[in-house]
């Protein structure tokens, strides 16, 4: 990490302490505790049922866990809701994609934008009060946001038409639109080969990088994330079993333990 | 509207920088350059582009540019980037565009060779690679770029943001108002205006010396043959360093002040093609061989019916098309067929690709296949082809509307002398050819004869009605061990146009037959094995399915009774083939940059599949290391099936 990288990454803007989580009699998460800077991009990761995606829709508000608190930008709440979080500036991609698949790109990005948009429904159909110059304004922020993820090709395209890593190409651009301070990415890589994962690299630390967005995602692929993180949390069967920089956690004994067996 | 008139009289200007200031003059607030830009297509106007220039060359000589020096550009087409080769006109400095798509280390020789001490840059991608070759290149001062994304974090002072080098101009020029038109008045039309280095099939790339003289001229008989005005719209989206683009879109643009419009990216060429709607159009056949196998893509895929119409109408279009075209005789009722076909497929399909509106398309670079040269003629296209290169700006010979067969490439052109050496080699003399090979005398007097014609390199034949025809490049024509013909681009040509092979590579010189490499089409053959619901994982698995080799094998078949029809060509039949594990790519040197076959490059690479394919072997093992687009490299490895096609047998053709 470079010097200059360092003294961009600020203040403490989330922190997640003691958080418990369960399902029923099923512990998805047990009292982890961690924190994310301003302007960092934090990783956290873990084999497949570690809870990752429950930590994330945990700090997203889906999910309220029973224990623990969170506190976002210096506030404490028991429980986030998805609306509060959205609106204190926390956009989500998801694994699975939940775009309009037969709306164009444009449109898709465009929905990013319903809460900022002032205008109501009846003034945004008639066209009145101010609403096309609104919407020429967002237009333009969609269209740097295309033009900054390089698929000004398939703009007018329907998005259940475009091949898989587009897709999330447009999800993450969907999310953009909301102008976030925070981004939480589910899996951004999933499903992805070797190019399409250099690609949404580049864009994730590109984002990072021109808009100052900070930045929590999910992945099981350890090499990308490795590259890419300044700090990653480990999770193993809903407990945190390592936390530092991804020098740190790759020379982590438990980490190795949980990600490639134990000797016997 | 002012409309350019095509006589040149001693009054027009002679230099680039004259033309520019002759057009903010006379059509100031005419479109000449458009971008797409965040989805709007942004217009410069005459005006606007003779102002910022001026800023521009103001800036440069604050950086001390003197008349003579070299300034390379490289990019895709942007406005910025056409401004910058003006400005750097302006003061009878030399543009030199390079190819934004080489690696850095391919650029280490021409700025070396250029002494370029200053580089325009388009974007981050081109910036890395400056800093990347740096310390090979001392000269190297200022690198200024158009695009600031990504580039906010660096604080190299070798860098300049565009807006910066305008501002510094703007300094610059509070100091000196007079200094711009006092260089613009310096330039004389006997100077050099640009440099251009050839993509190089054989040695290092060679700077190919042209001046405001022999550009202009060239673009001003073109202007008054096809009729040109200052209403014309041009989309480009070639590599700007090839002089077929720049010539059509830059040269063209200042001669003519028609409008030239710069796609989004690359990736959305079809799109803004569809936009513009172009009324003079340039491809090379590669592109115009992808649009067409997109066309038969989506024929395949489409309903019965539409596929049914659609074959009926092609069927006609390939009958009478062409001739409705060249104004030939043509029965009513054929006639009357061809408008209801223009009404359902033609004109539509002429929309889909964006072509309704041109009035003149040219087609060059390399030889066309005559099928597929027919079917845009015959869907009321009026595809051209003509023949040049870079030492001759281009045009040497251009078809004539209403004559063009498809084996030319037209009569000579206004103003160029044209003879057939003993050897076969098309020999010319033209006003716009080259000077010099740049600081490279002894090429320049090689390509010259004794009596001062140039040396085209290519074998050729004038027919009867004065039209050339092009064959093959001189040095590829050779001889069968029986002596019979080898002209491996005119099988190669013929096997290129099946939508499923992408490039061939004959091989037979000296040898008793010819055989073949067939790089299947990717995208073609993909959608063929969908339909048939064959697995593969990637181009080398699908590649090495039987049932890929019978679909190719058939049409090798075809080609060889298609050239068997010809005696002095039937030796061309290609007796063995392989399909290739991998595509040919320039990064790999396997292609040039304008991806043409590096025939002696591919010969000694694959060395173990030729001796392979003429010793009779039915497969053979080979392992190629290939280059990624970030430059690191890999290994490929295959075994090879060796397949024999069908030939006709000459006793037969006897018989008959």
């Amino acid at each position: 990490m470079s010097h200059e990288r360092e003294a961009r990454i600020g203040n403490v803007i989330l922190d997640m302490q003691n958080i418990s989580l369960r399902f029923g009699g099923v512990k998805a998460l047990t009292d982890i505790s961690f924190n994310v800077r301003e302007h960092e991009i934090r990783a956290i990761i873990g084999p497949n049922g570690a809870g990752k995606s429950s930590m994330l829709n945990v700090i997203n508000g889906v999910y309220v866990p029973q224990d623990g608190s969170i506190h976002f930008d210096g506030k404490q709440f028991g429980r986030m809701t998805p609306r509060r979080a959205a609106e204190m500036g926390v956009a989500r991609t998801f694994q699975n994609l939940a775009l309009f698949k037969g709306m164009s790109v444009l449109d898709n990005i465009m929905t990013g934008r319903n809460l900022r948009m002032k205008s109501g429904l009846l003034s945004q159909a008639f066209r009145i009060f101010g609403a096309e110059k609104e919407e020429i304004a967002h237009r333009e922020f969609v269209e740097n946001i295309i033009d900054f993820l390089e698929i000004q090709a398939y703009r007018k395209t329907p998005v259940g038409r475009l091949p898989y890593g587009l897709q999330k190409r447009v999800d993450l651009g969907r999310a953009l639109a909301m102008e976030p301070r925070m981004l939480l990415l589910d899996e951004p890589m999933a499903g992805m080969n070797i190019e399409e994962k250099q690609d949404m690299s580049r864009f994730i630390l590109d984002v990072n990088d021109e808009f100052g967005t900070t930045i929590v995602l999910i992945e099981h692929d350890m090499g990308v994330v490795m590259d890419i993180s300044d700090r990653v949390v480990v999770l193993d069967y809903g407990k945190k079993i390592g936390d530092g920089t991804p020098a740190q956690v790759r020379s982590n004994e438990d980490v190795i333990r949980a990600y490639l067996g134990v000797e016997h | 509207m002012a409309h350019m008139s095509g006589n040149a009289s001693a009054a027009d200007p002679q230099t680039f920088p004259a033309l520019l200031l002759h057009h903010a003059a006379v059509r100031g607030n005419r479109p000449a350059l458009r971008e797409k830009d965040l989805g709007i297509w942004q217009t410069y106007s005459w005006a606007q582009v003779a102002a910022e220039v001026r800023r521009v060359a103001n800036g440069f000589l604050q950086f001390g540019v003197q008349p003579g020096e070299h300034i390379a550009v490289v990019g895709e087409n942007r406005p910025r980037l056409y401004m910058a080769m003006m400005a750097a006109q302006a003061l009878g400095a030399i543009p030199v565009p390079m190819y934004q798509d080489a690696v850095a280390q391919e650029m280490v020789y021409v700025l070396q060779d250029a002494a370029v001490r200053i580089v325009v840059a388009e974007n981050q991608e081109q910036v890395d690679k400056m800093l990347e070759i740096r310390e090979q290149t001392p000269m190297l001062a200022h690198v200024i770029y158009d695009d600031p994304r990504g580039l906010r974090h660096y604080s190299d002072p070798l860098l300049m943001s565009w807006s910066a080098l305008l501002q510094q101009g703007d300094d610059y020029a509070a100091g000196a108002p007079g200094a711009f038109l006092a260089c613009v008045e310096r330039v004389n039309a006997d100077d050099t205006a640009a440099m251009f280095y050839t993509s190089g099939t054989t040695g290092k790339p060679k700077g190919v010396v042209l001046t405001h003289a022999a550009l202009i001229d060239r673009a001003r008989v073109i202007e008054k043959l096809e009729n040109l005005s200052d209403e014309e719209e041009v989309l480009a989206y070639l590599p700007p360093a090839w002089i077929g683009q720049n010539m059509f879109s830059y040269t063209q643009l200042l001669a003519t002040g028609f409008t030239v419009n710069h796609p989004e990216s690359p990736a959305t060429v079809a799109i803004d093609m569809h936009d513009i709607g172009p009324t003079y159009y340039f491809s090379p056949p590669r592109i115009l061989e992808d649009l067409l196998t997109h066309v038969t893509i989506r024929m395949e895929d489409a309903g019965r019916f539409k596929k049914w119409l659609f074959d009926r109408c092609m069927k006609l279009a390939h009958r009478v098309g062409g001739r409705i075209l060249d104004g030939e005789s043509v029965g009513v009722a054929d006639r009357i067929k061809y408008s209801i076909g223009n009404i359902l497929i033609y004109g539509p399909l002429r929309n889909a690709l964006g072509m309704n509106r041109v009035r003149v398309a040219y087609t060059a670079g390399e030889a066309i296949g005559p099928d597929l040269f027919r079917f845009y003629r015959s869907i009321g296209i009026n595809l051209k082809q003509l023949y040049g290169s870079t030492e001759t700006s281009v045009f040497v010979c251009v078809q004539s509307d209403g004559q063009v067969a498809a084996d030319t490439v037209g009569p000579p052109v206004a103003g160029v002398e044209l003879r057939i050496a003993e050897s076969g080699e098309v020999q010319v003399k033209s006003p716009g050819l080259f000077r010099e090979y740049y600081r490279n005398p002894e090429s320049t007097k090689e390509s010259f004869t004794e009596d001062g014609w140039y040396h085209t390199g290519d074998a050729g034949i004038l027919d009867a009605q004065g039209q050339l025809k092009i064959i093959d490049r001189a040095k590829d024509v050779g001889r069968l061990s029986d002596g019979r013909m080898f002209a491996p681009k005119y099988v190669e040509n013929k096997l290129k146009f099946f939508p499923f092979i992408k490039e061939a590579v004959a091989f037979g010189a000296n040898r008793d037959f010819v055989t073949a490499f067939v790089n299947i089409d990717l995208e073609a053959v993909a959608n063929w094995a969908e339909r048939r619901s064959l697995a593969y994982a990637g181009y080398t698995d699908l590649a090495s399915r039987p049932q890929v080799y019978e679909l190719i094998a058939d049409c090798i078949n075809k080609v060889n009774a298609d050239v068997a029809q010809d005696e002095a060509l039937s030796g061309l039949q290609i007796h063995r083939f392989l399909i290739l594990h991998k595509e040919l790519d320039p990064d790999d040197g396997e292609l040039t940059r304008t991806r043409k076959v590096r025939r002696a490059f591919i010969a000694e690479r694959y060395g173990v599949l030729i001796d392979a394919l003429f010793s009779g072997k039915d497969s053979q093992y080979i392992e190629t290391e290939v280059k990624y687009e970030d430059g690191r490299t890999g290994r490929i490895a295959a075994d090879l099936k060796i397949q024999p096609a069908i030939v006709v047998a000459d006793t037969l053709k006897k018989a008959a």
